[in-house]
Formats: structure tokens, sequence, C-alpha cells
């Protein structure tokens, strides 16, 4: 993980692409960051050249047998025919043998390495601050640990062995051409020459198509995700045609994407097959005229041919595979692209400060905060907490009072001026200490797809059954749970679609709850519910907030009047702040407030 | 699990077969290129063998050469060799044009369907796996047809080559054709293995991107609580179990291809041993067997472009089983041919006896029906404002999901101007009707994309709804104003900012009726105020039903519903309800009464008015 240090300036950074590193550098990196890749790859690549060998041998060993055995001045000589099959049937056993091991053993280095990755961009996916993270969208973050790793896998499994397979076969054919003809063996190479520095360009070329075709991928998904995510106001709209033709838009744009980048990767492969064409036409040239000359004779110069070919097959299987490289390549920029990108709002680990648990102090002071690219939302704001104070906020929208709320529980860090919780500075505070004792309740409380028991417990899982249990009764709402049709057991679907609005604060109450913070940062959790589960919900929140510092963004009358104090925010500045009376009596900005809350309520009768 | 080879097969077939149908023109190019690249490399050998002969041999016999047999020599081959890549390019493109092209229209067709069927079909399904269905699913569906052009343009080489063996020496050609069966065998054992394996691998690659999906949809929740470590672990389970089942089918691969590929070479000695033994009996010449064996090694290698068809075919049913199972899903909304009266009137709407079950997964996994609402009636009248009040759980989302047609009824039905909503024309209710849901969704759109969804209205009338929504201030202090793009279901936006953004998009329209499901819960009272106020003149020709979860909202209604377990307990002014109806009384007292209790207890100078008058 990044342990960047925190200064007073943030840099609120994108993701990274990684397309700033070269192939190699990707791929040092790459392996860098899986060693299970390179472990115990010397043996995997003698096998791989041990079942390269037998390749090569077996056929001349067959060219040997017919030769020798079968073809013997004498007639069919039968012993030295078996003899020979016996050794080419050995060769072939080795041979296949040696190939399984490879298999083997590059499955698992490579499942196991990129497993890891995987598991390792995961958790620095969620090291990334809420900032950073929104500026992707929530499918490409999950290609970067689903589809980019299937293509190295992809690679690393199929590609990395022929590669493998096709230097051993380079480097033999070459060593057997030059004992042959070292002229001729020249001469192939020269020719290979230009094709090298083809392979460079397009390798260039097909990289940044596959890089493409990844991009679309993700716009691909966030379409589609659309459709699946969309399906209420879609139907409720009747707008499917118009959905329909969005989806489409990014269907094509990959398609023509992925044409697009085989077309060129056709152009690259058959570059290469053009060139082993033209090789084998120049060293029958230049063959038949040496041996013309009497440097070859004409059997000399058919055995060349035949290494040519033994020569070019590999060369053009290369080609392929570095193609196939580009697109792994591309995988891994985007992997280590995620690994790479700063976690801004860092946990300080090992130099961080571990607060003892108790009643906390807040201070803020001085604090400046301004979204990437935007106006500040909060100027100069300072407020002092005591410790087990009920704080409300409240304000209009667009006030900066949710930016409070986020910066007190260190999703963001402000720009100028600091944060300090018991005297330390916000971000001196280690992250264990820091999520424990400080728990935001956010506006809408996230639900897993499992049951309601897992999700209640979901910030404290060693939680008993028996213990949640007692929590719902503590703050009144056991009546609630056991209404359900299977109570702690239901399955709350996905998001927790099968709970109502309220029911679904509620948990989020609960779990903020369990997890038993010292400061308590409620942003509008009370919003959406019908008036008994909003009386639910108060005395939840009487429940939770009691004993505790909480600071509550308050957007209900009866939050803020509860509180002991209210703070107003009003264009990013604290305008206001007292007891509730106080604030009536004195005519400004809350008294306002207060009055068209007032008569909002009184018209309901 | 153990697949059927045979089934498989056939399947992996009917796959094949439907490809072709659907894209046989770039399909035919491929075999073009195919069957071109193959008679070009067989050619080769021949081209080689004849210039040897007619040429280099009587040059190197004369101890000299012309410059033009130098360049015949060289303008053949590379002639040979333009036509050969000729052929692999017509191959590759095709096949890619091919792949692509089907890979795009099964998309198509899949997204489609996500479109076309029921709410009630999409809560069943995660979404990670419908994503996973339309893409991973349609690719490994699709990948087949990278090798298979190849496989099938040697085909002819294949059935020459074998001729040629059989005229030589019918014996020897049927040792050599024993392997062939033999390698078919191996590949069906190969695919018996591996297709419950690789059904395994792509199941767990689908679970992988649900976790993923569902974790990072839950980034804030899981900052909130410092659980990452606990997400990483629950996301390290899942990926360990697919790197497990990728190193299960490496094996399973890693033990088949060897063996595979070693068939052929294996072939080739038997057809030299008994070839020999043949020739030492006199029964064929040596130069014959020679020929066998050649034939032989150079047919093994069309054989394997099979192997690798045969390869591809496991993952191409998994993939299409998938495929097929959202495309053959049934129970897209049946819509009629009626349309609603023209003009711009409100609409009246009506339930008769209304009954809806969820579906819901028991304790052992089965599915059990939860009835939410039972035997509903109502009837609203055109123009006006109806608040229905419950307590959660009580059924009043749903039933304004019936009210727009979100989903049907499983008895009776729902009226809206007297016409049964299955009645009308697709479109019909949506022109006439809005609805804003309680969860706010906004696509990855402009603000005017996201207001308008595709409705031809000017930027004025855009303008005046936001204006009434309240969103006109923070829209026109945006970076592109109405041109601004949202971001990804509206996350550069503030939740009250999104819920304004979906009242100006049903207010826009001037609907006939509105349908607002808790549809202001995000925003601040005082807002919530102003814009309910402004709807109540600004839709006078309008029937609004709000679920309403506050007095506010309750107080703007001529009109309350009053529902409980799913029934209609109740319906009439709120004034009356309130007398006639104890459980809706305590309803809506118990928040006051709440309230009025902190008020006592912590500000009782201050005592205000507000909560006290709702039980006036």
């Amino acid at each position: 993980m990044s342990r960047q240090s925190a200064g007073p300036i943030v840099d609120h950074t994108g993701i990274g692409s990684g397309s700033d590193l070269s192939t190699w550098a990707t791929l040092r990196r790459g392996a860098a960051l899986s060693p299970e890749l390179t472990r115990g790859l010397t043996l995997t690549i003698t096998l791989g050249l041990l079942s390269t060998l037998g390749r090569v041998l077996v056929p001349l060993v067959i060219q040997r047998t017919t030769d020798e055995g079968l073809l013997a001045p004498t007639g069919p000589d039968l012993g030295r025919v078996w003899m020979w099959v016996g050794i080419a049937l050995a060769g072939v056993v080795i041979t296949a043998f040696s190939a399984y091991a490879v298999n083997v053993r590059l499955f698992t280095s490579s499942e196991n390495g990129l497993a890891a990755l995987r598991i390792r961009a995961f958790r620095h996916i969620h090291d990334l601050s809420m900032l950073t993270q929104n500026t992707e969208r929530r499918g490409s973050l999950v290609s970067r640990v689903t589809s980019d790793v299937d293509t190295i896998s992809a690679f690393v499994q199929f590609g990395g062995l022929m590669l493998v397979i096709s230097i051993g076969q380079i480097t033999l054919a070459t060593l057997l051409m030059v004992w042959f003809s070292p002229v001729l063996a020249a001469v192939v190479w020269a020719c290979f020459v230009p094709l090298f520095f083809l392979i460079r360009h397009f390798q260039g070329v097909v990289g940044r198509a596959y890089t493409r075709v990844r991009e679309r991928v993700g716009q691909l998904l966030g379409a589609i995700a659309e459709a699946v995510v969309g399906a209420s106001t879609i139907r409720a709209y009747a707008v499917q045609a118009r959905t329909a033709a969005r989806i489409d838009v990014a269907i094509e744009a990959h398609r023509a994407a992925a044409v697009g980048a085989q077309v060129r990767a056709v152009v690259a492969f058959t570059a290469g097959q053009f060139v082993s064409g033209l090789t084998t036409a120049i060293v029958l040239v230049v063959g038949t005229w040496m041996a013309v000359d009497g440097r070859l004779t004409l059997g000399e110069l058919l055995a060349f041919l035949f290494l040519v070919n033994l020569f070019t097959m590999p060369v053009q299987q290369a080609t392929e595979i570095l193609n196939e490289l580009q697109n792994a390549v591309a995988g891994w920029r985007r992997v280590i692209g995620i690994i790479d990108t700063p976690a801004d709002i860092a946990d300080p680990g090992e130099a961080g400060v571990d607060l003892p648990r108790g009643p906390i102090t807040v201070d803020v002071e001085q604090v400046t905060f301004a979204y990437p690219g935007g106006e500040p939302v909060l100027r100069d704001v300072s407020l002092h907490i005591p410790p087990r104070a009920r704080i409300a906020v409240v304000g209009e929208t667009g006030s900066g009072k949710s930016t409070l709320a986020k910066l007190l529980s260190r999703l963001v860090d402000p720009d100028q001026g600091r944060i300090r919780l018991d005297g330390v500075d916000l971000r001196r505070v280690r992250f264990d200490t820091l999520r424990s004792r400080v728990v935001l309740v956010p506006q809408e409380g996230f639900l897993f797809d499992a049951s309601l028991l897992d999700n209640l417990r979901f910030g404290r899982p060693e939680a008993t059954a028996d213990l949640v249990r007692d929590t719902l009764a503590e703050l009144g709402l056991d009546d609630w749970a056991s209404s359900l049709p299977l109570g702690l057991a239901t399955q709350v679907g996905q998001r927790g679609e099968s709970l109502s609005a309220g029911e679904r604060q509620l948990v989020a109450l609960v779990r903020a709850y369990l997890a038993n913070p010292d400061l308590l940062i409620l942003d509008e959790a009370t919003s959406a519910v019908d008036p008994a589960t909003e009386v639910r919900v108060q005395r939840a929140i009487d429940g939770l907030t009691r004993g505790r510092t909480s600071v509550a963004i308050a957007h209900r009358l009866s939050t803020a009047e509860a509180a002991d104090e209210i703070v107003v925010v009003d264009g990013g500045r604290i305008v206001e702040r007292g007891p509730h009376h106080d604030l009536v009596q004195q005519g400004g900005v809350y008294a306002a407030l207060h009055a068209s809350w007032s008569a909002q309520a009184s018209s309901g009768g | 699990m153990t697949a059927v080879p045979r089934s498989t097969l056939r399947k992996g077939a009917a796959v094949v077969a439907r490809g072709m149908r659907e894209q046989p023109r770039w399909f035919a190019v491929a075999v073009l290129g195919s069957a071109v690249y193959g008679i070009m490399t067989g050619a080769m050998a021949w081209v080689i063998g004849r210039l040897t002969e007619t040429v280099i041999g009587p040059a190197v016999g004369a101890r000299a050469v012309s410059t033009g047999q130098l360049w015949q020599i060289g303008l053949t081959i590379s002639a040979v060799v333009l036509l050969n890549v000729v052929g692999i390019v017509l191959r590759r493109v095709g096949a890619g044009y091919a792949m692509f092209g089907l890979g795009a229209a099964y998309r198509q067709r899949v997204t489609r369907q996500y479109l076309e069927l029921p709410l009630s079909w999409h809560h069943k399904h995660p979404s990670g796996q419908l994503l996973s269905n339309a893409n991973a699913d349609v690719e490994a569906t699709w990948n087949i047809f990278a090798p298979l052009p190849m496989a099938l343009g040697v085909v002819v080489m294949l059935l020459f080559g074998a001729v040629q063996m059989v005229v030589v020496d019918p014996l020897l050609a049927a040792v050599a054709m024993v392997v062939f069966p033999l390698l078919f065998a191996a590949n069906a054992l190969f695919q018996r293995r591996m297709s419950p394996q690789v059904t395994r691998a792509q199941q767990l690659r689908a679970d992988v991107s649900e976790v993923a999906h569902e974790s990072f949809e839950a980034a804030l929740i899981v900052k909130a609580l410092g659980r990452e470590d606990q997400e990483a672990a629950r996301f390290a389970a899942v990926t360990h179990q697919l790197r497990d089942a990728n190193i299960a089918v490496g094996r399973t691969r890693g033990t088949f291809d060897p063996a595979i590929e070693s068939i052929p070479t294996v072939g080739t000695l038997v057809v030299i041993a008994v070839g020999a033994w043949q020739a030492s009996r006199g029964q064929v010449s040596a130069a014959e067997v020679v020929q066998v064996a050649y034939l032989f090694s150079v047919l093994s290698f069309p054989v394997r472009a099979f192997g690798w068809v045969l390869g591809e075919v496991p993952r191409a049913v998994v993939g299409w089983d998938r495929v097929n199972a959202v495309l053959q899903a049934t129970g897209a909304m049946e819509f009629g041919d009626r349309s609603l009266p023209p003009g711009a009137s409100a609409l009246p709407i009506a339930a008769r006896s209304v009954d809806y079950a969820y579906e819901v997964e028991n304790a052992s996994g089965g599915r059990d029906r939860a009835p939410v609402l039972q035997a509903v009636t109502l009837d609203v009248t055109a123009g006006g404002t109806t608040a229905i009040v419950g307590p959660t759980g009580s059924g009043k989302s749903t039933l304004a999901g019936l009210l727009v047609r979100l989903v049907d009824p499983n008895t009776g039905m729902v009226l809206v101007d007297g016409v049964d909503l299955r009645q009308l024309r697709h479109g019909a209710l949506a022109e006439a009707a809005a609805f804003v849901p309680q969860q706010t969704f906004l696509f990855e759109d402009t603000v005017r994309g996201n207001v308008t969804l595709g409705l031809a209205v000017s930027d004025d009338q855009v303008w005046a709804a936001l204006r009434l929504a309240r969103a006109e201030g923070f829209v026109s202090a945006l970076p592109g104003g109405l041109d601004t793009v949202v971001g990804e279901r509206g996350a550069n936006l503030s939740g009250g900012q999104r819920q304004r953004i979906a009242l100006a998009r049903a207010v826009v329209r001037n609907p006939r009726l509105l349908v607002l499901d808790d549809a202001t819960s995000a925003i601040d009272p005082s807002v919530e105020q102003e814009i309910l106020a402004g709807l109540r003149q600004a839709v006078a020709g309008t029937t609004v039903l709000v679920i309403a979860s506050r007095m506010a909202t309750i107080a703007l209604a001529d009109d309350v519903v009053f529902l409980a377990d799913g029934r209609v307990v109740d319906h009439g002014p709120h004034h009356e309800l309130i007398q006639r109806c104890r459980p809706y009384a305590d309803l809506v007292t118990a928040y006051a009464r709440d309230a009025a209790e902190r008020a006592d207890t912590r500000h009782t100078d201050t005592r205000h008015t507000d909560t006290a008058e709702v039980t006036r």
C-alpha cells in the first residue's frame, strides 16, 4: 500500500492508466508484483526447452529412420528401422511429459500470481479516496480486477509457453543453420532484421489498438449496467428504444475497436509470414548461385531449406505471440495503473498514532476545502466539539454541510487547515483507530445481497446473532426485525431492495451501533421514512448517540432540536451556532429555517 | 455433472451453424482465405520440387546459371508466398469480422432482452451475472469462430490426402487411419473432462465480477466502517476458488494437449514400422511408405486445427447456454393496441381487486411467494392529489409500481381512464404518466438528456421544469449548464440534486398522471415544500399520487389512501380518516407525539406548534 504522506495540499488525481510504462517495464513491474510468476521459472523454461528439443529432434529422427533404415541401399533394414522408431518413441514420451509438467507448472504459478494481483488491486481500489474512485466508472473498476487480469493469464498460460518454446527453437535452428552454411545463415538473419523493426513498429500500433479495445469494454459494461440498474426508470418512461440506442453505440464502438485491433494484428502477423516466404525465395536464389559455384551441394541446399522452415515457423509464432503480449500488456498496464495510483487519503501506518478509546474531542481548525476543479465549498471553518456533545449541522443544500461530514470522517482531507481528534491531526491517526472510533452513517447505506444478520454486523462480523438481537432490543428495533418474513435470516436482496428505504436506514444505524464508535457522524440518515419508522429511527439514533460525541447533518427539525448545539452552515461558512432556543430567538438564518419547517409541519393539520 | 460429449458436440455444432447463418459473407471470406492458404501451403513444397527438378538441378549440373533463371526462382516462390499471405489475411480478417459481428449482434439481443423482460425477472438475477451474460458469455460463445475457418479450410486437404493413402496401400492406409479415430476419441474424452470444469470456472469468473461490483458500489460504507480488509478477504475467497478451478482446467489441458499432440507423431512412427515390415515382404515399395508417412505428417496438422476447434467447443456451449437462457426468457410485458383519449386533461386511475406477491428465497433456498398486496380496490378521480400512506412494508411502493405498470398484478386489474393498462399500446402510458421512484436513477448523460430522455422539448421547457424542481440554481452553476454530463448514475451530483433532476424529468412531460414514490426524501424540507407547492400549482391538469412518509406531504393531498398489510384500510380526506380510522390516526400522530415528547423534555419554553397541530 502506498504510504504517501498527506501534505497540506492534497492532489486529487484520477486513476492512472499506467500507459507511461514501456512494454518491457510493464512486464518487469508485472513480474515484480506477482513474484509467483517467476518462482521456479528456470525449471519451467528448462522443461519447456526439453519439450522443444523433442519437437525439433523427433522429425529429424524420423528423417534418419527413412533415410538409413527404410531407404537403405540394400533394401529396408528392419532392425535399424525399429531401433530408430524406438528412440523416436522415447523422444515423444519425454516431450509429452515435459510438456505436461510445463503446462501444470505454468497454470499453477500464473493462477497463484494473478489471484494475488487481483486481490491486491481490489484492496487498493478500496484504499483509494472517494474522490479518486469517483473519477472512474464502477464497471470499469470491476474490469480492472476481472477481464484485465484474464488477458494476462491467457498470455502467461498459452503465449508465454509458446514464446519460450519458439525462442528455444529459433536458437536451435540458428545453430544448425550455421553448421550447414554460415553464409546462408547470415542471409536468413539479414532477411529477418527488417522484420524486427517492423515488429517494433507494429507492437506500438497493435498495443494501442488493444488498449482502445479494453477501454471500450469498460464503456460497454457501463452502458449495459444502465439497462440493468436503471430497469425501473427505463420502464416507467418507456425509454427502452433510447437506452437500446445508447447501448448499441457502445456495442458498435467495441466491435469496431476489436475488428480494428484484429486487422492490425493480422497485418503484423502476415508481415512475418511474408518475410519468411521471401527468405525462402532469397535462400533458394543465393543457394543456387552458391551451388553453381560449387560451394554447396544440391542436397545441402535442400536440407538447409528444411532448417529455414524450422526457423521461420517459430519466428512467425513469436511475432503473433508478441501481438498477444501487447494485449496482455494493455491489461497489465491498467492493473498496474490502479496499484500505482497513490491513495491520497492514506493510512499513516507505523508513523501514525493510536488514540485510546473514550470520550472524544474534535477540533476543526480553519479548514478550507474545494472539490477538484471547483470553488471552495467550505472556507476557513473552525469548530470545537467537546466530548459527548450532540451537534446538529443545518443549512441549505450546497451549503457544505455534507462536506463537513466527509472531512470529519476523513473521506476527504482539507486543502487548508486541519482537523484534530483529541488534539491529534486526523491525518496522523492510524486507520485502525480512526475507523473504530469515528463512524459515518452515510445518506444511502448500501446493503449487500446477504441475510439481514450479515448486513447488520457488516462492521463487526464477529458479532453473534444473540448480540445482534440484544442490540436490536436496546435500540427498540426487535419488533421490526421479527416482523420480517424470516427475521434476521431474511435475505435482503440486491442492494437491499426487499427492504424499504427506511428499513435500510435502520440497518445503517444498527451497523454503526455495533461498531460502537466514539464519534458518530450521521449524514441525513433519517430521510425517506414513514412516521412509524421515523419514530423507530429517532429512538435508535437517541440510543446510538447516547454517551458519544455526535455530529448529525440534520434535515429534520427534530434532529436539530434534540441537539445540544446547532451549527448553521451557509455559503461554506459557519454563520451561527448555539442551542435551539437561542438561535430561534436570535432571528437569524436558523430562525428562518425553523419558521419554514414549522410552517410545513403545521400545514399538515 | 458430467456432460455427455455427444450432446456437447451437437450443441457446439448448433452454435457454429447459427453463427454461420448469421455471418455467411464474412464466414465465406474466411473459409475462402483458409482454402487459399491451405492450397498455397501445399503448393510451396510442390513448387520447390518442380524448380529443383527443372531449373536448379540442371543449373547445378551444368555449373552455370543465368540471371533470368535466378529471377524465375525468386519470382515464382514470391508469387506463392504473396497468395499465401493474402489467404491468411482473408481468413483472419474474415474470421474477425464474423466473430466480432456475432458478438455485437448477440450483445444487442441480450441487452434488448434486459430492456424488455419484466422487473420481476430482473429481481431474480444478480446484476453481476447479467453483466457477465452480455459480455464474457457472449465472447465465450463466439470465440470458436477464430480457429474454425482454418479447420474448415483444410478439410479439403484432409480428404485429398486420405484418398492418396488408400490408393497407395489400403492396409497401410487402414493402419494410419486408426490414428484419426484415436485422435477424436482423445478429444472426446478431453471434452468430457473439460466441460464441467470450464462451466465451473466461468461461473466463478461471474462470481468474482459480482463480488467486485457489489463491493465497489458499497465503497463508501466499506470506508465508513473500515471494512476494507474484510471485503478483501471476501474477494480473496472467491478469487481463490476461481484460481483453483482454473488450475484444474490447466491440469486437464496439460494432460490432454501433449497427448493429442503426440498421437500423429506416434502414428507416423507406426506407419514407418509397419511399412518397413510390409516393404520387407515386398507388399509395397519403400518410396511408397515414405510417401504415406509424409502425407500423414502433413495431415496431422489440420487434424490438430480440429482439436483447437473442439477445445473451444465446451467454452462455446457453456457460454451459449447462458446467453440463450437470457434470450429464451419470456414474460416480457404484453401490450395491447389501445390509446388513451388525446388531450392534456387529468386521468382517473383505479385498481380492481389487485393481488400482488413477490417471489422470495426461503431458508432452504427455494422460492416462496410473499403476498404484498391483497384485494386492493381503489378509485382516484381525475385531478387533485392523493397521498398513499401506510406503515413500512405495507405495499405502498408496490402499489405505485402497479399504477404505472412497472409490474402487472397477479390477479385483478389497474384501469386508467377505464382502460386496463395491459390493453394500452407500448408507450401510451409513459406518454401520459410520469413516475419518480424512490431510488433515483440517472443516466451517464447530460442534464438535458436526463431530463428529456429523448423527448422533443425546448431548452426553455427544460429550464422551466428544472425551476419547478428547484434545480435551476445548481444546474446553471454547473460548468456546462444543461450540457454537463452527470457521471455514472449521476455520481457528480448529490442525492438531493439527483432527485431534483428526476423530478424535472417527470414535470417536463406535463404528465396527466404523476406518481411520486417518496421522491423528495433526500431534499431539504424547506426546498421540498417549495417543490411540492409549485407542483400543486403547475399540475392542475394532472392526477397526482404521492407515497407520503411525512406529514407535510400528506398535508398537500386532497385525499388519503391508507394501506396496511397490503390492504386498503380506508380512503378519504385526512381530517375524516383521522377521526374514523384508528390505525391511521395512530400512525400519523406517532411522529407528532414523539416529537412533542422531545420538545417537552428539552425545550419546554420554546414549544413549537408544528407537530402539535398535526393532531388538531
